[in-house]
């Protein structure tokens, strides 16, 4: 891969609630057009990750470069213009439980285009088209399926064509099918439209089918950043003798192995699951 | 029975630290709840000039309509309903005591200084602040819980502008078509109790009223109806946006109780406060 500037750029990236460290210096940078997958267990601080790049919470010390800007010197109102050009796919897909679907697709549009009203029914049109929703337009979002309303939630990130797309836990809670139904589309969006993809997931079947790079997190820290096939070889290594602790860790999290290291750490208590600052839903 | 006499003393030694931190909290709370309201009274003030006096800021008139409709004018059979009783109630317990003195015909005059000047603003208030304080506080509440709150933020859609203003001003502008309509029920109510009951004539109970209306009573009324529905508004939306995604349905239950307890407690201050400036020190002249 040529390596232009990259689209975003995470500075020795810090966040502490209280006395807890959530994130503990994390750096890492993602390139244009690539899927980049973090992931991580839960409470490995991945949401609260997510949510430090989409602008959400403030990071304690370090830097978040995002098309060139970085965040923590932008006012609120250039963060909003920043936010124009970036879309999120949350994990329930947050929906606006008042609005038709169609009216969900098109409110971004409506709020910050002056584009006539037929233009937008028209872009509602193709961004639903695009998620095969087409048919869902005029419902609410509780008549719909959960798969559905990802799918309408993404179809609303795309509204307003964005150059990143961000995706939290984008098949947690769907079935095997729906799920790869997902993962196919994240694949079409971002090879087709050439779209920054940052997912984050623990579901390693979705990430192994999504992922160009993937970064693991563990304990508020980058364990490794690498490439899909590297993960893939170390997952699929039948012999660990030799493997540094943390290679065993990220092998047994890959594979799910139920016995490891991980599964010690959580005996001792390691883990952030106690704080419930962060999303683990 | 050693160890609950250990625990006895361990409490009464932390006894008085106990209320200290009990009062500190409390304080912490009254500090971090009025700055949060004017905050968001200011944030409000703001999109509401922005959206009304710039084209560059949109102001939904149809999400404001949809509001009005569901603070409003759902609320209004409630809160005739409410009015009338009082207005029948009150004129049906004065008339025994005014009668003795010959005075049963000021059963008129008492209502309406009472309906238009008090409890006419007083008693919608505290109608739609169980009616729509704690529908706005659930439904914002519920919002932050399902991320569509951030989902707004991270699409640059501002949620002061798109959610609060909408309703505030939905409420302040119902609060005050609800005080007339209030206003005028509760002295139908008295009419009725009058006509019926006491014998007066519709005529005379009717002149009577006029008699005892002043513009003051009317527009001191009609100001305090819209600032109970500032104060409705202002504490639902921001205890909805208070609940944390992590509370989940618990924390919109308990931001729904808080809305209704802190309007209520909020509005009978207020109406103090308002009453004093209005009557005591003549704020408003005649």
């Amino acid at each position: 891969m040529s390596e232009p500037e990259p689209v975003i750029k995470l500075e020795n990236l810090v966040k502490r609630f209280g006395q807890q460290t959530v994130l503990d210096g994390i750096n890492l940078e993602v390139y244009p057009g690539e899927t980049m997958v973090i992931m991580g267990g839960s409470g490995c601080g991945k949401s609260t990750l997510l949510r430090i790049m989409i602008g959400s919470i403030k990071p304690t010390s370090g830097k978040v470069i995002m098309l060139g800007q970085s965040l923590a010197q932008l006012s609120e109102s250039e963060i909003d213009e920043l936010r124009k050009k970036i879309g999120i796919l949350f994990q329930s897909g947050a929906l606006f439980n008042s609005m038709t679907v169609g009216e969900n697709v098109a409110l971004p549009l409506r709020e910050h285009t002056k584009l006539h009203r037929d233009v937008i029914d028209l872009q509602v049109t193709i961004k639903l088209n695009q998620v095969s929703l087409l048919q869902a337009r005029d419902k609410m979002p509780a008549q719909i399926s959960g798969g559905m309303k990802k799918r309408a939630g993404l179809a609303r990130a795309l509204a307003m064509d964005p150059q990143i797309l961000f995706y939290d836990e984008p098949s947690a809670g769907l079935d095997p099918v729906t799920s790869s139904q997902i993962d196919e589309l994240i694949m079409n969006l971002s090879k087709g439209l050439g779209v920054t993809s940052v997912v984050v997931t623990h579901e390693m079947d979705s990430a192994f089918r999504i992922a160009d790079r993937m970064c693991m997190l563990n304990r508020g820290k980058v364990l490794k950043v690498a490439t899909r096939e590297e993960f893939e070889a170390l997952r699929d290594v039948s012999d660990a003798d030799g493997f540094s602790q943390d290679e065993l860790l990220m092998r047994q999290f890959l594979r799910g192995d139920p016995e490891g290291p991980i599964s010690s750490e959580e005996d001792k208590g390691g883990f952030f699951e106690e704080l419930g600052i962060f999303s683990l839903r | 029975m050693a160890v609950v006499g250990n625990q006895i003393v361990r409490r009464r030694a932390g006894g008085p630290i106990h209320w200290i931190r009990l009062l500190g909290s409390a304080v912490i709370k009254g500090i971090t709840f009025v700055g949060g309201m004017s905050i968001l009274l200011g944030q409000t003030f703001k999109w509401t000039w922005r959206g009304l006096f710039r084209r560059k800021v949109r102001f939904s008139h149809h999400h404001l309509i949809q509001q009005m409709i569901r603070v409003g004018v759902r609320s209004i059979p409630i809160v005739l309903l409410v009015q009338f009783a009082i207005g029948f109630i009150l004129a049906l317990q004065m008339a025994p005591e005014l009668d003795r003195w010959g005075q049963a015909e000021q059963v008129a005059s008492i209502n309406a200084i009472a309906g238009f000047r008090e409890l006419g603003p007083l008693m919608a208030a505290i109608v739609l602040s169980g009616f729509a304080g704690a529908s706005i506080a659930a439904e914002l509440g519920t919002m932050v819980t399902t991320e569509e709150i951030e989902a707004l933020q991270v699409q640059a859609i501002n949620p002061v502008r798109f959610l609060v203003v909408p309703r505030v001003l939905a409420t302040v502008i119902m609060m005050l078509c609800l005080t007339v309509l209030a206003d005028l029920t509760l002295v139908f109510g008295g009419f009725i109790t009058g006509v019926l009951q006491l014998g007066i004539s519709p005529a005379r109970y009717y002149h009577l009223t006029l008699e005892a209306l002043t513009n003051k009573g009317f527009l001191t009324g009609l100001i305090k109806g819209g600032l109970f529905g500032l104060l409705i508004s202002l504490i639902a939306c921001y205890q909805g946006l208070s609940v944390k995604p992590a509370d989940g349905s618990e924390g919109v239950g308990r931001a729904t109780t808080v809305t209704v307890v802190r309007s209520i407690v909020a509005i009978v201050i207020m109406d103090a406060i308002l009453t004093a400036l209005f009557y005591v020190y003549n704020f408003f002249e005649r």
